[in-house]
């Protein structure tokens, strides 16, 4: 099982969290064209390797978070809050093959 | 390739010593190809087949980065099924299983198809509407389905328990639903295509492409450059990773979907039941083993293992539906890394890269397609331009807008 650390309640279980997916995707203006806009809407990075994403502590505070995560092997690497910028990871970026 | 008959199998048991020959040849990769197909699981062998069989296409080769079959074609549940919403879909998934139906005459290997239904409860009142209307689009669409009552669910099921915690009210089942035998249906295909002189190359990962003026020219891989002006992606869970080496972005997330399987005990399920509301399903192998599976762990994973919330809800929900398994243990667990698209359809045929074809976007139900994902595949890398089965699932879509949104209009169990 996986456990997040909630920056405002600690480390919990995975099942209070609900998945929000990629973080950091910024909404195009109103004269994008229909491929920016389906770029946005639908286009995803899916990394295999370390991955910043949305998670929503449903079951506990009420509030939404980012997460540092290596999605090939589910190891946490960092927690930051809505709308700080991207912590940088030293030696840690990048995919893994 | 040495035809498969009861005849062979008597002849070689009488044998001390039986000399099977190798079912295919595992062969290294030559320095050009007519066609590269990429990934060696059921519908990249599939797709190789259809090219040499139909289309009389014979410098083809099939690359897999580990060995046949050991990604999502041998992980799945083993369901193919054509109950779907939509005209489109209904049209391809039922050729699939129509595929399906006459496969180990056209493979010459026995894939033990059993066409035994799928049946699919309904817990309220309201369900049983919204299933009366997919049951009648399903009709509509010239796919069977058949409404039933609790009392026919029963004599169809006996160990079932109607009176769950929200009490069964009906169903409906599709009677030419089936499981077969996965390893059979990857391992036929790879013969059979090796037989029409396919070269099946494992343990080579392509790891970039040779692109001139926006068109394919050739793959880079483990094992050597291979030139070639046609290349089918059909990579899964891998598939934004390879896209994203010939400078595409797609509408995919990789997931981890899970199963497992119980100790085998005799013969005592009918059917493929299944049920949206508690998210479980459960089919007997022909080992005796339960087959159960549910809903994909809902974060991005390429960890190809499931986690254990969603093992305990899968089971808990299938204990609820047949009580009488309680005493039954967990033989094996795993998963595999599903590629889910936003509108649950697959993504299938050309790319804005000329030569670079797609196969991808299965997410949860890929294996029921192989034959048809194959044979359409096969016929859009030859004429260049989409087989009319799969012309509403290209990748194109998404930015027209023009979705096949199976995921909110049927309701589809994964």
């Amino acid at each position: 099982m996986m456990q997040l650390q909630c920056p405002y309640c600690g480390v919990r279980d995975e099942m209070e969290f609900r998945f929000g997916g990629q973080s950091h995707i910024t909404r195009p203006s109103p004269e994008a064209t229909d491929a920016e806009w389906a770029d946005y809407l639908f286009n995803r990075d899916n990394l295999k390797g370390v991955h910043a994403e949305r998670w929503y502590h449903g079951f506990g505070c009420g509030r939404w978070f980012n997460v540092l995560r290596d999605t090939s092997t589910h190891e946490m690497l960092g927690v930051y809050r809505m709308g700080a910028p991207r912590p940088a990871l030293p030696g840690k970026d990048g995919e893994t093959p | 390739m040495k035809g498969y008959s009861f005849y062979s199998i008597l002849k070689h048991g009488m044998r001390r010593k039986p000399r099977w020959p190798a079912a295919w040849h595992d062969v290294s990769p030559q320095r050009s190809y007519d066609a590269v197909i990429v990934g060696g699981g059921g519908h990249g062998l599939a797709t190789a087949y259809y090219l040499a069989r139909t289309h009389g296409m014979r410098r083809v080769a099939v690359l897999e980065k580990g060995w046949l079959g050991g990604g999502n074609s041998g992980r799945n549940t083993q369901v193919s099924r054509s109950n779907y919403f939509w005209p489109e879909s209904a049209a391809f998934y039922d050729r699939s299983l129509q595929l399906y139906e006459t496969l180990s005459h056209e493979l010459n290997f026995n894939v033990m198809l059993s066409q035994r239904g799928i049946l699919s409860l309904a817990h309220s009142h309201h369900e049983l509407e919204t299933m009366r209307r997919w049951a009648n689009a399903i009709q509509v669409n010239d796919v069977d389905s058949e409404i039933l009552s609790p009392q026919q669910i029963k004599k169809l099921e006996p160990l079932i328990n109607l009176d769950t915690r929200f009490p069964v009210r009906g169903g409906f089942i599709q009677r030419r639903g089936a499981i077969s035998r996965h390893d059979a249906v990857n391992w036929g295909y790879a013969r059979a295509a090796s037989a029409l002189g396919v070269d099946i190359v494992q343990n080579c990962e392509v790891t970039g492409f040779d692109l001139r003026n926006g068109e394919v020219r050739g793959v880079e891989t483990t094992r050597g450059s291979i030139s070639t002006e046609r290349v089918c992606l059909a990579v899964a869970g891998h598939s934004s990773q390879l896209a994203a080496r010939a400078g595409l972005r797609l509408p995919i997330t990789s997931m981890s979907l899970q199963a497992m399987v119980s100790e085998p005990i005799k013969p005592v399920l009918n059917t493929i039941t299944m049920s949206a509301v508690i998210h479980m399903y459960v089919s007997q192998s022909d080992r005796g083993e339960l087959v159960l599976g549910g809903g994909a762990d809902v974060y991005n994973s390429y960890a190809q293992r499931g986690g254990l919330p969603l093992l305990e809800q899968n089971v808990a929900a299938m204990l609820e539906l047949f009580p009488v398994f309680r005493g039954l243990r967990l033989l094996r667990q795993w998963a595999g890394t599903v590629d889910i698209s936003p509108d649950t359809t697959p993504i299938m045929g050309l790319t804005p890269v000329k030569g670079l074809y797609i196969n991808a976007g299965w997410g949860t139900g890929g294996y029921k397609a192989i034959p048809a994902g194959g044979e359409t595949m096969a016929h859009t890398i030859v004429s260049d331009s989409p087989h009319p089965l799969i012309r509403a699932f290209g990748l194109d879509r998404f930015a027209t807008g023009r979705l096949v949104d199976e995921g909110a209009a049927a309701g589809v169990a994964h």
